[in-house]
């Protein structure tokens, strides 16, 4: 019965509560004991609970008794948080009609309040203002109330005081969550159109597909088409996410579940794709797919050449559970045996290595990320070029092209100045300004993906004081003037540090990554000098000085046990670093070169 | 060269400021530790055998009377074969060295002495929690050599918080005046348990930064080997070469040595263990009839080379890489050619007959050679 049923998801700032409060609604609802209750349950990997973010979206079930009588059942969707994967968050909210907004009692409407609430006005939805940790002694609900109303265009008394913490006004939440969310529009009668919101593998099952159905009906059985793959598969097995799967004879017009149809890996499954039945498809595929394709492309390499097979094997299982990642074979002079990865952005890149490392306990480094470059050469022959080691020689050159972006900025109106800088600064072009409310600006650039991959996030983020918003869209490649820019470590070309840049970047980049060098390879016990170089032109240079005194002055019968010990740490932590030449150079200076001087 | 033995004496007549050894300032259980001490002397007699170095340090071991001394030296030679031509060294404290007390130690069979005067300049002893004056140290060492003493270490300390360079070259020739056989210079190292260290963290203002450390260790090599010095280990000079301590060589080659008393290490073969830092836990060991060892290791080949080598590079004879090789399985002149090449073009280290050794330079940043 689509009537008593609602989706909806939680957005929220950063610590206003959102895990919290997803726990206490599984909790009320009854879906799970006390006894058995573990701290947000939601986020359930260990660098997810540390960087506070949630980077995959889950989805759960909750059955729940409203005062009219009735049982609802209520399907809470659960969204990352950062650029990267802001596409899988617009199909998350696309299976929703509706959102929780949660802001702090204490420190109220914020940054990513704001943002998060334009991203859901996109989709049309019910939004519902929470006001959390009412419970904290700075709290100040009415002055929250006063930012809702100013700040964020809501009625105030629409809203909701709660504090998950201490369990209180959870029930007045699901009231209203049955009373003003609207239940999903939908046809079981029509052909099957079902949203893949998210996708997790299973060792045992395979791909378990995570979606949202619009209209019609799939059960155990049926043989489903991805309209976008255009593969087919047998449902095995339909249900709905309780604490665990539970089975279910059917998923109807707007149920949220689960299909198990003996999908192999994640990757034959495309996020925002429809699956329709193969005998009766549905006519269009549901709006806004988009194929999620890696633009940012670095090598990784196991610091001890002898890992290479045991980061093979990682990879290969890594790959198992995401499919926006890929990975080939690649090798380095300077660094041996590796893979060339692709990912979403640098944020993916970061979570990649984090996993890699944390999860398979290998010491990785990473070569400066880079994004795909399209060169027509002499002869005709068009290249795309992602690694710099594969640069073609400048004299065969005829065109560079570099990818370009459509960047959507939203943010308060006041910082418009300010961003409209920025985007200039980042040889932004073609721009174009909306105001979707009073007081919001949309701010709209044509950039060079290179651009946006450096630092460009970090710094919309500190120019809007974390009020603005980012999302972007490839558009096309456009002829550019780029050069390689190698790093030489004591006169040693360092293939894994050297970028493809526009020609004016060069200089600029080349001090930045010799600056950065500097800060992040110790010292040692001779000079190293470190430069930039455009072909034979050297365009930067530094010097890091070595030391020159590190000896401890006393070394008899009880000192030798305790400097043996100090050695063997120091050993290992140089067994983290990668030797080029004579110099030992740390796994973080590989990933400071891109960072800005701001972060 | 034969095992060494080392004896411990914890006792100090008061702290000093920047002193981690293990010792205590009452002198009460004096009797109760030698006792002690002979019954554990006796708990290795199957364990060694000869020595030809003794090493009687502290602790002060010159606040023991002289008889205590003897009886402890007559020991040894009734348990071990303590062999005729051994070195014997007595640490002591100028403030304890007038001319009887001498006198008595040269009946002992004590042949060197080393000095503990850390500075001539009052106020760094006074820094320093020294008991003694620099004119009490510059009259203790003349007495010594009047006693008949012809092998005398100096012990000093430099990078004294306040210390200029010009203080630190005065005391230097004060020392070198006397003409000692043996000079220790040590750069000061701030112990976090000590007072000194409680006061003085790294980077506290008055400390010296690594170009002063720097300066001062350079300019303390080039100051002694001019005087006809041998800086052959880090912190150790000897008169013409000849005078170095045979005794400490023995911890940076891997010779075994006994150490005997409370926080005492020994090493004997792949094997280092060490006593309980503690008096009573020390003594009431050793009346239940065991050894007082508080912990004992056994080094793994990787362990043995890793202090080889950083031991070997803290001396001026360096390492011989043949010997090295054939020890160790690992022949560095090869496997690390490129590196040593670089060191050497950077005047930190010298290859001459197939050794592998520190320059002046080189001895500055020993710790790092090791970790080539």
């Amino acid at each position: 019965m689509m009537k008593n049923i609602r989706n909806f998801s939680i957005i929220a700032h950063i610590d206003h509560g959102k895990s919290t409060l997803a726990d206490r609604m599984i909790q009320y609802t009854g879906v799970i004991d006390e006894r058995s209750f573990k701290n947000q349950i939601l986020d359930d990997m260990d660098i997810e609970r540390e960087r506070g973010i949630t980077i995959k979206s889950q989805a759960i079930t909750l059955p729940y008794r409203a005062k009219d009588g009735n049982v609802y059942i209520l399907n809470l969707i659960d969204t990352p948080g950062h650029v990267d994967f802001s596409y899988e968050v617009s199909r998350s909210l696309a299976s929703c009609e509706g959102v929780l907004l949660l802001i702090d009692a204490a420190q109220g409407v914020q940054a990513q309040t704001v943002a998060n609430l334009y991203m859901a006005m996109e989709h049309d939805l019910e939004i519902i203002p929470i006001i959390n940790k009412i419970d904290l002694p700075s709290a100040d609900v009415e002055q929250v109330m006063e930012q809702i109303d100013s700040q964020l265009g809501l009625d105030p008394y629409g809203s909701l005081a709660c504090s998950a913490k201490q369990g209180t006004g959870i029930e007045e939440i699901l009231e209203a969550i049955v009373q003003k969310i609207p239940p999903p529009k939908g046809d079981s009668e029509s052909p099957l159109a079902s949203l893949i919101f998210d996708a997790k593998y299973d060792p045992f099952r395979g791909t378990i597909i995570y979606c949202r159905i619009f209209d019609g009906i799939v059960k155990s059985g049926d043989i489903i088409r991805f309209m976008h793959n255009e593969t087919t598969y047998k449902v095995e097995e339909v249900g709905r996410f309780l604490l665990t799967r539970q089975k279910k004879e059917q998923l109807s017009a707007g149920d949220v579940g689960y299909i198990i149809a003996g999908v192999k890996t994640v990757s034959d499954v495309n996020i925002g794709d429809t699956i329709t039945l193969d005998r009766n498809p549905c006519h269009t595929p549901l709006p806004g797919f988009k194929e999620a394709k890696p633009v940012v492309f670095a090598s990784v390499y196991p610091i001890a050449s002898d890992d290479y097979e045991d980061l093979a094997v990682a990879l290969e299982k890594y790959k198992l559970n995401d499919a926006s990642f890929s990975y080939q074979k690649d090798s380095s002079v300077a660094l041996g045996q590796g893979f060339r990865c692709g990912f979403l952005g640098l944020l993916h890149l970061d979570i990649v290595q984090e996993r890699l490392e944390r999860e398979y306990n290998l010491s990785i480094i990473l070569s400066v990320p880079s994004v795909r470059y399209r060169f027509t050469l002499n002869s005709g022959n068009v290249v795309d070029i992602d690694n710099p080691s594969y640069y073609p020689d400048p004299m065969t050159i005829a065109v560079s092209e570099e990818p370009y972006i459509r960047a959507t900025m939203m943010f308060p109106e006041r910082y418009l100045g300010a961003v409209m800088k920025l985007c200039r600064e980042k040889r932004g072009d073609n721009s174009a300004l909306n105001y979707p409310s009073p007081g919001r600006a949309e701010l709209i650039f044509e950039m060079p993906l290179a651009e946006v991959i450096y630092d460009f996030y970090d710094q919309l983020k500190t120019i809007t004081q974390g009020y603005g918003s980012f999302d972007y869209d490839m558009i096309d490649y456009r002829e550019s003037d780029l050069v390689l820019l190698d790093i030489l470590v004591n006169g040693d070309k360092v293939d894994a540090l050297a970028q493809m840049v526009h020609r004016d970047r060069a200089r600029t980049r080349g001090l930045h990554a010799c600056e950065r060098l500097k800060e992040e390879i110790p010292r040692q016990m001779f000079k190293i000098a470190i430069q930039g170089a455009i072909g034979n032109q050297i365009i930067s240079r530094t010097t890091i000085s070595p030391f020159r005194k590190d000896v401890t002055a006393k070394c008899y019968g009880g000192d030798i046990t305790r400097k043996r010990k100090l050695l063997e740490k120091q050993k290992k932590g140089k067994k983290r670093m990668k030797m080029i030449g004579s110099v030992a150079i740390p796994q973080s200076a590989f990933v400071a070169i891109l960072k800005s001087d701001q972060t | 060269m034969q095992p060494g033995i080392y004896i411990h004496i914890p006792f100090c007549i008061s702290k000093c400021h920047y002193c981690n050894f293990y010792s205590v300032t009452s002198r009460e259980y004096v009797p109760d530790f030698l006792e002690s001490l002979f019954k554990e002397m006796a708990m290795y007699r199957d364990q060694f055998e000869t020595f030809d170095t003794l090493y009687i340090g502290g602790g002060t071991p010159s606040v023991l009377p002289a008889e205590h001394l003897e009886e402890l030296i007559q020991r040894i030679g009734n348990t071990f074969d303590l062999l005729p031509d051994s070195e014997i060294t007595l640490e002591a404290n100028p403030g304890d060295l007038d001319a009887t007390y001498l006198t008595a130690l040269r009946k002992t069979g004590i042949n060197r002495l080393n000095i503990g005067v850390q500075s001539f300049d009052d106020a760094v002893l006074s820094l320093l929690g020294r008991r003694h004056t620099g004119t009490e140290a510059l009259a203790a060492m003349e007495a010594s050599r009047t006693a008949g003493f012809d092998n005398i270490g100096i012990d000093l300390i430099y990078c004294v918080p306040g210390q200029d360079m010009h203080g630190w070259m005065k005391t230097l020739d004060q020392a070198l005046n006397f003409n000692p056989e043996h000079l220790s210079c040590y750069q000061l190292t701030l112990e976090p348990e000590t007072p000194l260290g409680m006061i003085y963290r790294k980077g506290t203002a008055g400390l010296p930064d690594e170009e002063r450390e720097y300066d001062f260790f350079i300019k303390t090599s080039e100051k002694l080997e001019d005087a006809g010095y041998i800086h052959y280990e880090v912190s150790n000079f000897a008169r013409n070469g000849t005078f170095a301590s045979r005794h400490n060589q023995k911890y940076w080659d891997h010779t075994p040595y006994l150490g005997l008393g409370p926080s005492a290490h020994s090493f004997k073969k792949n094997k280092r263990w060490w006593n309980h830092s503690s008096l009573p836990a020390y003594i009431h060991d050793i009346e239940q009839g065991k050894t007082p060892v508080e912990e004992a290791e056994v080094l793994t080949d990787d362990q043995l080379r890793l202090e080889a080598l950083s031991l070997g590079l803290r001396t001026k004879k360096g390492i011989n890489c043949i010997d090295f090789n054939m020890k160790y399985h690992v022949d560095l002149l090869t496997e690390k050619k490129e590196i040593i090449a670089k060191l050497k073009d950077g005047g930190l280290v010298d290859i001459q007959n197939g050794s592998l050794s520190p320059t002046r330079y080189g001895l500055a940043v020993a710790d790092s050679l090791s970790l080539i």
